[in-house]
Formats: structure tokens, sequence, C-alpha cells
């Protein structure tokens, strides 16, 4: 009897083992797939021989003429420009989504599910709709091309009350009995937002600040109808990609594209990385509550 | 079709119960339809209703108010300053001044009832050439200008909303006083006023600034763009410098779903792009879904010792800004990229592969690489769900014999897709605008011969997203096709919904969570 049970479970860790070896393949191979193109735009920023693409990875010669380079280029101006509006939005972003979520979590006022049936039906138009008008509104007003700076931040900023869901779901979570007993005590409304709520809302602060910082490093949309393609108005994306799109004709951007993407990356990369936590609870949370 | 009572409905098999529930929507549709045209009729009967309530109060407040009352018609807020309620009624004055000066006080070239007066033919002067005889010389002179007449029509069509409802709302604060002070009660003062705007009253606070930004930025354009649908704006038509534009009626919608205009077919591109828009978001929402559950499991396995590891490699897909990642990879597809370089070098393949050019495997490529993209955040959130799933199921399922296959198939597929139903709406709607991968990857092309002509190249990975991009960036900006093709992808995205919402397990009570 106890032989056989003995047996049973080693059949068992036998089997456990088996798959565990093959999950552990297959993990390996998917870690190779996803790495690779890291993997090979930094060894490609390193390559010195050549300026346009070629199609083998290791540089016969190594050294950072690509980065030197780089310093060269408008591409200094195109990640401060990008840095700055990712710092506002970052700041007035967060302010007005948490306004927006607060609000439609706490309150309950006559026009609260009228409001939020039609920010869910103004969702379903395509966002790039409104940019055409945008774009003409701005360049009466001198903030598209070269000086694309404050009409980008108007335009991220303007319409982030929008986003309000992932927020809104985070704050449904935090009892309502806690405003109740502070409003008992004789707090207001704004008090008990700003002593009570929002301490207990940091992870979701961090999630806001750290989407809405990370937004303007990718957006590529909209600082290319503002820009216009001004070589001093571009952020980093569109920046980048008029690199690419003309390198098959002059053949001497490829390098200098992979160096300013790992220039871009490490530093997005690196605070991404170490607000991970936040990151995932907010994407966790946002997508089971809808 | 079959009814199924309740009862017999819980006895089907899950395929059944849900092709029942597929051709019980669809067989609701005429029934849906007829209901939505009878609320549209009773929101007309209520709306007249309604109408004349307000018109017979207003008119009530006035003979039964006071003189005080009956001033504050003309002149907003005199009611509220003369009952010492300065500063609700210095609000209603300004707000009144500030309406009148805009409507009648030219302010840069017109007033807004100018604009508003020349809403209707969007400019009548366009530019032309005069002669100056004294330089014996033509030169241009410009008139009206178009875009500039639609777009402060539009806002003054706002405002004179705006105003009345502020009117009629001075006229209401003016008979809620009264009976106030009838009954012998105080009023509140300015003081009160303020301080209700920090407690009872503080959502007016915290949402006047994101709802001010959503109306000028989001609704404001909708409206105007919508309304470009009409009109024959483009770039030959700019509304100023070269042509003015005027309304068109339905003239663009007829084009787009011609077969025959002036040689080019609008309908078949159209059909073609919506066609692929739809395949993409379908394969691109499910295999993330399904292979970033497959991975979560894997990673969350027990004895899996490195979870942390697996994690954090395919978290680097999110922390690096997409559109290196996107554009970097498309290089490396390219005809003289990396993995064609590997390929020839391993002498896999003789000639390179033309992963772009070649339409299928364009399409499928564009698939398999936002799979790349779309895995990292699917495993998050199968993570988290993951977790949640109370282990004793998949115990007592154990003790029952069932193989891990089936407890995949009947416990943890039905919660994840129980719990990630509104989520897979909206990753498909999503999706189905998701510029980024499509424009960075391949820019939308190879290029379709069979849509040369349209507006903007057609390619055949084109979404409707990007093709409204290519209309309005490319040589010939015919904007109003390109509002034209936004107000589809609204129609598309909104009929989705409604048909999903209506076949989900369950609509969540949002008040449950509290």
């Amino acid at each position: 009897m106890n032989e056989r049970v003995e047996k049973r479970s080693m059949g068992l860790k036998a089997s456990r083992a088996l798959s565990n070896t093959i999950i552990y393949i297959l993990l390996i191979i998917m870690s190779v797939i996803w790495l690779i193109p890291f993997v090979c735009i930094v060894l490609q920023s390193f390559r010195v021989e050549s300026t346009w693409q070629v199609g083998y990875v290791i540089p016969q010669q190594w050294g950072f003429d690509n980065y030197i380079k780089l310093w060269e280029t408008n591409f200094p101006k195109w990640y401060l420009n990008t840095f700055i509006i990712a710092l506002v939005v970052a700041v007035v972003q967060t302010i007005i989504v948490l306004c927006m979520s607060y609000t439609l979590s706490r309150f309950r006022f006559k026009m609260r599910a009228g409001l939020m049936r039609f920010m869910l039906i103004l969702g379903m138009f395509p966002g790039m709709l409104a940019m055409i008008i945008l774009y003409r509104v701005l360049d009466d007003l001198g903030m598209t091309g070269n000086n694309s700076l404050p009409g980008l931040i108007l335009v991220y900023v303007a319409s982030s009350g929008m986003g309000y869901y992932v927020s809104k779901g985070f704050f449904d979570t935090i009892p309502k009995s806690l405003d109740e007993a502070a409003r008992v005590d004789g707090a207001t409304r704004a008090q008990v937002l700003n002593k009570i709520i929002l301490p207990l809302a940091k992870p979701i602060v961090i999630y806001t600040i750290l989407t809405a910082f990370m937004g303007p490093w990718g957006d590529f949309v909209f600082a290319r109808y503002v820009s216009q393609l001004k070589p001093l108005g571009m952020n980093v994306a569109v920046g980048l990609q008029s690199w690419l799109a003309t390198d098959t004709m002059t053949f001497n951007n490829y390098t200098l594209f992979c160096a300013g993407g790992v220039i871009v990356a490490l530093p997005v990369a690196i605070l991404f990385m170490c607000l991970q936590r936040y990151y995932v609870e907010g994407v966790t949370g946002g997508a089971v509550k809808g | 079709m079959k009814k199924y009572s309740d009862l017999e409905f819980l006895a089907l098999s899950k395929g059944k119960k849900f092709l029942y529930k597929l051709a019980s929507f669809f067989a609701s549709i005429p029934r849906g339809v007829a209901n939505l045209f009878l609320a549209i009729g009773r929101f007309f009967k209520k709306l007249g209703i309604g109408i004349g309530k307000e018109f017979a109060e207003i008119v009530t407040t006035f003979t039964r108010g006071d003189w005080k009352t009956k001033l504050s018609y003309p002149v907003m807020g005199f009611g509220s300053i003369a009952r010492g309620q300065v500063l609700r009624g210095l609000l209603f004055l300004l707000f009144e001044a500030v309406f009148f000066v805009y409507m009648f006080v030219p302010i840069g070239s017109k007033t807004g009832a100018q604009w508003l007066s020349l809403l209707p033919t969007l400019g009548k002067v366009g530019p032309h050439m005069e002669y100056n005889a004294v330089l014996d010389t033509h030169y241009p002179v410009y008139g009206d200008n178009s875009f500039k007449i639609l777009l402060y029509g539009v806002l003054t069509l706002f405002f004179i909303v705006a105003f009345i409802y502020t009117w009629r709302l001075n006229v209401k604060q003016n008979k809620i006083s009264e009976d106030i002070l009838r009954s012998g009660k105080k009023l509140k003062s300015s003081g009160d006023d303020l301080r209700s705007l920090v407690d009872e009253q503080f959502y007016k606070t915290l949402l006047a600034l994101p709802l001010l930004g959503i109306v000028v930025f989001t609704v404001m354009p909708i409206v105007f763009m919508i309304l470009v649908a009409f009109t024959n704006y483009d770039g030959a038509h700019n509304g100023y410098s070269n042509s003015l534009f005027t309304w068109v009626g339905m003239e663009n919608f007829k084009t787009m779903f011609s077969w025959d205009v002036g040689g080019v077919n609008y309908a078949a591109t159209f059909g073609e792009v919506l066609s692929w828009t739809l395949i993409w978001a379908f394969f691109a929402t499910f295999t993330n879904y399904f292979l970033g559950i497959f991975v979560a499991m894997m990673i969350n396995k027990k004895g899996n010792h490195l979870k942390k590891m697996w994690r954090t490699i395919l978290i680097l897909t999110i922390a690096i800004p997409q559109f290196i990642s996107l554009l970097y990879v498309s290089r490396m597809f390219s005809i003289n990229g990396l993995v064609n370089g590997a390929l020839q070098s391993l002498h896999l393949t003789t000639a390179p592969i033309d992963f772009w050019g070649t339409p299928k495997l364009a399409r499928i490529m564009v698939i398999i690489i936002n799979i790349w993209i779309g895995i990292p955040y699917l495993m998050l959130i199968a993570t988290g769900i993951l977790m949640n799933i109370p282990a004793d199921l998949y115990e007592s399922s154990r003790i029952d014999g069932a193989n891990p296959w089936q407890q995949f198939t009947k416990i943890t597929l039905p919660y994840m897709l129980f719990i990630t139903g509104p989520y897979l709406l909206t990753s498909f709607t999503g999706n189905m605008n998701n510029f980024n991968v499509i424009y960075l990857l391949t820019g939308g092309g190879p290029t379709n011969p069979a849509a040369s002509g349209t507006a903007g190249t057609v390619g055949y990975t084109d979404l409707l997203i990007t093709w409204l991009f290519k209309i309005t960036t490319g040589s010939e900006t015919k904007y109003y096709l390109a509002s034209v093709v936004g107000i589809l992808v609204f129609v598309v995205v909104a009929i989705i919904s409604l048909i999903v919402y209506s076949l989900l397990p369950s609509v969540k009570n949002e008040e449950d969570f509290q």
C-alpha cells in the first residue's frame, strides 16, 4: 500500500518535472525572442564601420561615434521637448484625472450617469478626428511647427478627464464609511479628499503619474500633426521616425536611430522598472473593474 | 425561433446557450428598432411637455414675483444682488455682459451675431484679384474665412445654448429665493456659497476644469468635424487663401458608398479597409488574450522558481517606448534587415524575403509582432486574475479526476472570460483604432493598386484610422472624406459595443463594489 502511494507520487513527481522542463524551455525561447530586438539595437548603436542598415548584428568596429554624433543633430532639442512635455503632462494630467475619478466615484449628483454615458460615447470617436481642427486653431495661436511645445501640452492635457476609468475603479474600492466617519467629525468634502482619500490612494496616484509621464515619450500621431515635421518642434518619436523614413534615401541615419533609441529608452525604462509594482496594480485593477 | 423558458435555457450546453443568445439578439433587432423609434417619440413628447412646463413657470414666476424678480428678467442676477446674494448675482450679471459683448461688439473681425449669420453659407466673398489703378497691377484680396465662420458659428451656437440655460437658472434662482423668504427663512450668504464649493458642492469645483477641457478640446472639435463631413473642405478649398468651402449635404457619404466616382471605386476600398480592420482587431485581441493567459499560467505554475525574472523580461517591452521597438522591429524584417541577413547566412533562404512587400505576409507579420507587443500586458492582467481564482476549485476538481486541460476549459477560462468581458470589448475597439502598431510597422503598406485614385495611398494593412491619417496628411488633404471615415469608425465601434453589451453575461452594478 505504502509502496503504491510512493510509486504514484514518484510518477507524479516525474511528470511534474517533465512539464516543468518543457515550461522552462518554452520560457527560455520566449525570453530570447523578447530580448533579441533590444540586444540588437544596443549592439548596433555601437557600430562604427557603417551607418546604414546591414544584415549582421555584431559590429566589426566598436565605438561611441553615434552617441557623439547625436549631439550635433536636433536630437537634444527633441529630447528636451519631450522631457518638458512629459513633466508638465505628468503633473496636470494627474490632477485632472484624480479630480474626475474621485468625483465620479464619491458624489451622486443629478447629471452623473448622463455624464458618464456621454463620455463613453464621446470616446468612440477617433481622437485623431479632433486633431484636424485643433491643428488649425493651434496654428492660428502660433503653437505649431517649431513652437509646438505649448500646443502639444495643451492637446495632451485638455481631454485627459476622459481617462478616468482606472482610478475611479480604485477609488470605488476605498470604503465609503471612511468618508462618512470623517464627515460626521466635521470635515468638509475637500478635507476628506486631502487628508483621508489621497494618502490611501498613493498607488493609483503613482500609477497615474507614471502613465501620464510615459505617454508623451511614445506619442506619434499628435506630435506629428502639431509639429508638422519642423526640425525644432518634434518630439523624440516623430524625430527618430523621420530619420528612419529618410534612411532609405540617405543611408546614414540607421545607427544614429539606434543610439537615439537607446538614449530615449534607458531613463524611461529604468523609471518604469522602479515603479512597476504600481503599474501592475493599476493595470490589473483597471482590467478587472472595467 | 424556438423560445426557451429560464429553466430550459439553464439546461442547455455552453455553446447552445451562446448561439441561443446570439439568435435571440438578432431576433430582437426589429423590436429594438421599433422600441428605439417609440423611445424617440416619447422623448420628443416629454421634451414638448417639459418645454411647455418651463415656459409656464417662467411666466408665473414673472407675474407673481416682486419687482426684484421682474427686473431680473432683463438684468440677470439683479434679484440675487438686491436680496443680498451679491456673489451669485454678480456672476449672473458678468455672464450676461460677456455674452452680449461677444454677440454684438466686434472683437477681431466680426461679432458673434455676424458669425452666426454667415453659418448657413460659410462665407460669400472668396479670395479674388482686385485692380489697382495707380500701380496698374492686380493684387489678391481675401474675403471671408469659411473655416473661422464654421468654427465661430459653432462656438456661438454653444454660447447661445449656455446663455439660455443660465438665464433660466437665473429665473429659477429668483423663484427659489422668494419661496425661502416667504417661508420666513434666511438666504445663504456669499460666504456660504463659497464654503459649499469645498463641501456639499465640492464636485462642481472638481469637475469644472476637466469638463471645460473636454468641452473645448473634444466636444467642440467633434461637432465641428461632424459638420465638416457635410462640406467640401479640403486642401483645394481651405476656406481662405485659395477658395471658400461650402455645404454639400450628403454628397460625401454618397461618394464613400458609390462604386464609381469618376472611375474611382470608394465603396470597394472602404469595404476592403473595414474588413481588414475587423479581421485585424479580432486576431490582435484574441491571439493576445489566449496566449497571454497561457504565458501567465506557465510563469505562475507551481515549481517555477524564476517567476520574477520571466516577468521582468516580458515587462521590458512595456517599459521601452513602443515607437522604438516597433520601428526597430519593422526594420529587422525589411529586405536588407537582420532577419533576412540571418536567414541568408544560415543558408535557409537564397533570396531575401520581402516581409513588408507581400500583402498576405505583411498582414500576418503585423499580427505576429502585435503578439510580441501585447502578451506582456495580458500576462500582467491574467496573473492578477488567476491569483484570485479560489484554489479549492482546482483542488476539488483534481480529486474528481479532472485533467489540466479540463481544469483550464471548465474553471480558468470561464472565470477569466466572465471577469474580463468588458476589457475584451475595449481592447477590441482599441485595436480597431491601433494606429501606432500599424503605422510604425508598415505605414499601411504594401500599396493596394485596386484602391488607387481614392484619397490617401491605401495599403493592404491600412486600418480605417491610418487611412484617416493618410487622407489628412497626404498630398491632397480631403478633410471632408477624413471626417466621413471618422464618423463611420464611430458607427462601427458603437454597433459592436451595443452587440457585445447585450451578449455579456452580466452588467455589473457599480454600487456593488462600495
